[in-house]
């Protein structure tokens, strides 16, 4: 059994190695070695418990037989799933850290000695509160990312849920929590309690169930964020600074995401969280829809186009990651720089399912990270590029966002694509995007719309180059 | 007057809230994905609340309500930390540079 004292200087090592472990990821150099900090912290933490507990007795090995069961489930998903699942297994991961931070909380609950916080019936105040923020926003957590796994799964429709009065209704719940821990630490009554998670639960699933597929980069982000704080609360119960000094890190890393993906979408965080975007403008966009004439083209003439071409630069949306064209794609931009050919990524913020979600899927086909640019450092050079390739993306490229103040999406940040002196879109149709809005680049004079499964186009134009 | 500890701990919370900012920011933007699973993996460090939970039954009784939610908070929290660290690893490990000569 070691000392409280010394047990505390060790958290906080663990905690500031987690803090390494955030910074290495400031680069692709640097990150493997974050990582590997990380792993550390999480060690030493786990040694600390042990010995500051000090009762190796029979209840030891169950908890090592229970980490051992967790920990080949963990290790056996992380090395079998797909790149392409990664926003569902982030979504997944989180409920699980969410229900870990009620079941504490539970446990803490009902016996606060082993704790030291009191006895049942009597916990001390402070701990109650920090406990029952932690349990209500981890149950928050837990059912929210639940939906958010729905679905991205496709289990559950993408496209919103919406019903009358579903804002006030999230309003009084929301009072009602507050209220509910009010009592709760006036009476210590255990149904309180139960109440309280119940009503949690509740709130999460309301929560997400309004918000839109596309929209999930958001949402991942922001329950990233709550299981912070979640964590952070069950760390201030507790009082131990490496949980206190990780929900922070993670809360705050999930809220500037949030932040970071609604800014690419130019929404306000509340539009996000309130919802049923996408949902009420579908009416409009069918009505409007004329006729207009595209320029369809197929692999061969493609490939012509690309031949010619001095420099290309490619932009992939989610259709990519849902044909799991990545490899193809990587394939025939190797075919192309044989030919001399500079090719360039260009990424939206909000590319995807999930912050970074194209970037992963690149990497996984072996494209170089140092190829690939984010928004602000490539737009500028759409206009001396001669072929755009746009490959699974739409809304991010549409200059409607420019032009037409009416338009949902106007003020987003979009790629330039229009300027490139030619573009090649591929599409299975021209349905319109996410928004509901139709695409102007499909009707312009330089757009070549060839419409096929993104992974059937980019291997027979590679067959063609 | 005694400081209370609370007060130390609140300290701790909020200058780790700006500490994260800071740090999140200077994070690559093609990094956020693993930023995301990598996040997860530590806040999986709740495990230690589920170990004191699950110890906290004594040599007669491992199992009693309290310890059996520790215990399967703490099976929760290893699928999370392993399962994040590796993914992380993972992904990590596809990042490569340009070749120089080809």
């Amino acid at each position: 059994m070691i000392s409280a004292n010394l047990s505390a200087i060790f958290y906080l090592v663990s905690g500031v190695l987690f803090i390494l472990a955030l910074r290495g990821l400031s680069s692709p150099e640097t990150s493997r070695q974050g990582n590997l900090f990380g792993i550390l912290g999480m060690f030493i933490a786990v040694t600390v418990t042990f010995l500051s507990v000090g009762n190796f007795s029979s209840g030891f090995i169950f908890v090592l037989v229970f980490i051992l069961i967790g920990g080949s489930i963990g290790a056996f998903i992380a090395y079998k799933i797909p790149m392409t699942a990664m926003p569902e297994l982030v979504a997944g991961f989180h409920s699980l850290v969410g229900l870990a931070a009620v079941f504490v909380a539970i446990s803490a609950f009902l016996n606060p000695e082993a704790f030291n916080l009191g006895k049942p019936g009597n916990i001390k105040l402070g701990s109650l509160i920090e406990m029952s923020i932690g349990a209500a926003v981890g149950a928050i957590t837990f059912s929210g990312s639940i939906i958010a796994f729905l679905k991205l799964q496709g289990i559950m429709s993408g496209s919103p849920i919406t019903f009358k009065g579903q804002h006030p209704l999230n309003a009084i719940i929301l009072v009602s929590i507050v209220i509910l821990i009010y009592l709760l630490c006036s009476t210590q009554s255990s149904n309180l309690f139960w109440i309280l998670l119940a009503v949690s639960f509740l709130i999460g699933f309301l929560l997400i169930i309004p918000i839109g597929g596309a929209d999930m980069p958001v949402v991942i982000s922001m329950l990233n964020s709550y299981s912070g704080w979640a964590a952070a609360g069950i760390g201030f119960t507790l009082e131990n600074t490496a949980l206190i000094i990780t929900g922070a890190l993670v809360g705050s890393s999930g809220a500037i995401l949030s932040y970071i993906m609604c800014k690419g979408m130019n929404r306000s965080f509340f539009n996000v969280i309130l919802g049923g975007f996408g949902a009420t403008e579908d009416n409009s966009g069918a009505t409007k829809k004329e006729q207009r004439p595209v320029k369809s083209g197929n692999a061969d003439d493609a490939a012509f186009l690309m031949k010619n071409a001095s420099s290309v630069i490619i932009v992939p949306g989610y259709g990519m990651a849902v044909a799991q064209a990545q490899h193809a794609l990587r394939e025939m931009v190797d075919t192309l720089k044989k030919n001399d050919i500079k090719v360039s990524y260009a990424i939206h913020p909000v590319a995807g399912r999930m912050p970074g979600h194209m970037n992963v899927l690149l990497a996984e086909a072996n494209v170089p990270y140092d190829e690939v640019f984010e928004l602000e450092e490539i737009n500028n050079d759409f206009a001396n590029a001669d072929v755009a390739f746009v490959i699974g993306a739409n809304d991010v490229t549409n200059p409607v966002a420019k032009t037409d103040p009416q338009s949902p999406i106007y003020g987003m940040p979009v790629l330039d694509v229009e300027k490139c002196k030619s573009v090649l879109f591929v599409k299975r149709s021209l349905s319109p995007g996410y928004a509901g809005i139709d695409n102007d680049l499909f009707y312009k004079e330089n757009t070549l719309m060839l419409f096929a499964d993104a992974k059937k186009m980019t291997e027979d134009i590679t067959k063609n180059l | 007057m005694e400081i209370d500890p609370l007060i130390f701990r609140l300290s701790i919370f909020i200058l780790s809230i700006f500490v994260g900012y800071y740090v999140v920011w200077s994070v690559t933007p093609s990094l956020h994905t693993p930023l995301m699973s990598v996040t997860n993996a530590i806040s999986s460090v709740i495990i230690v609340g589920a170990i004191i939970a699950g110890l906290s039954g004594n040599s007669e009784s491992i199992f009693n309500t309290s310890s059996v939610f520790g215990f399967i908070a703490i099976a929760l929290a290893a699928i999370n930390i392993f399962g994040g660290f590796l993914v992380t690893q993972r992904m990590l490990a596809m990042y490569k540079k340009k070749k120089k000569d080809k």
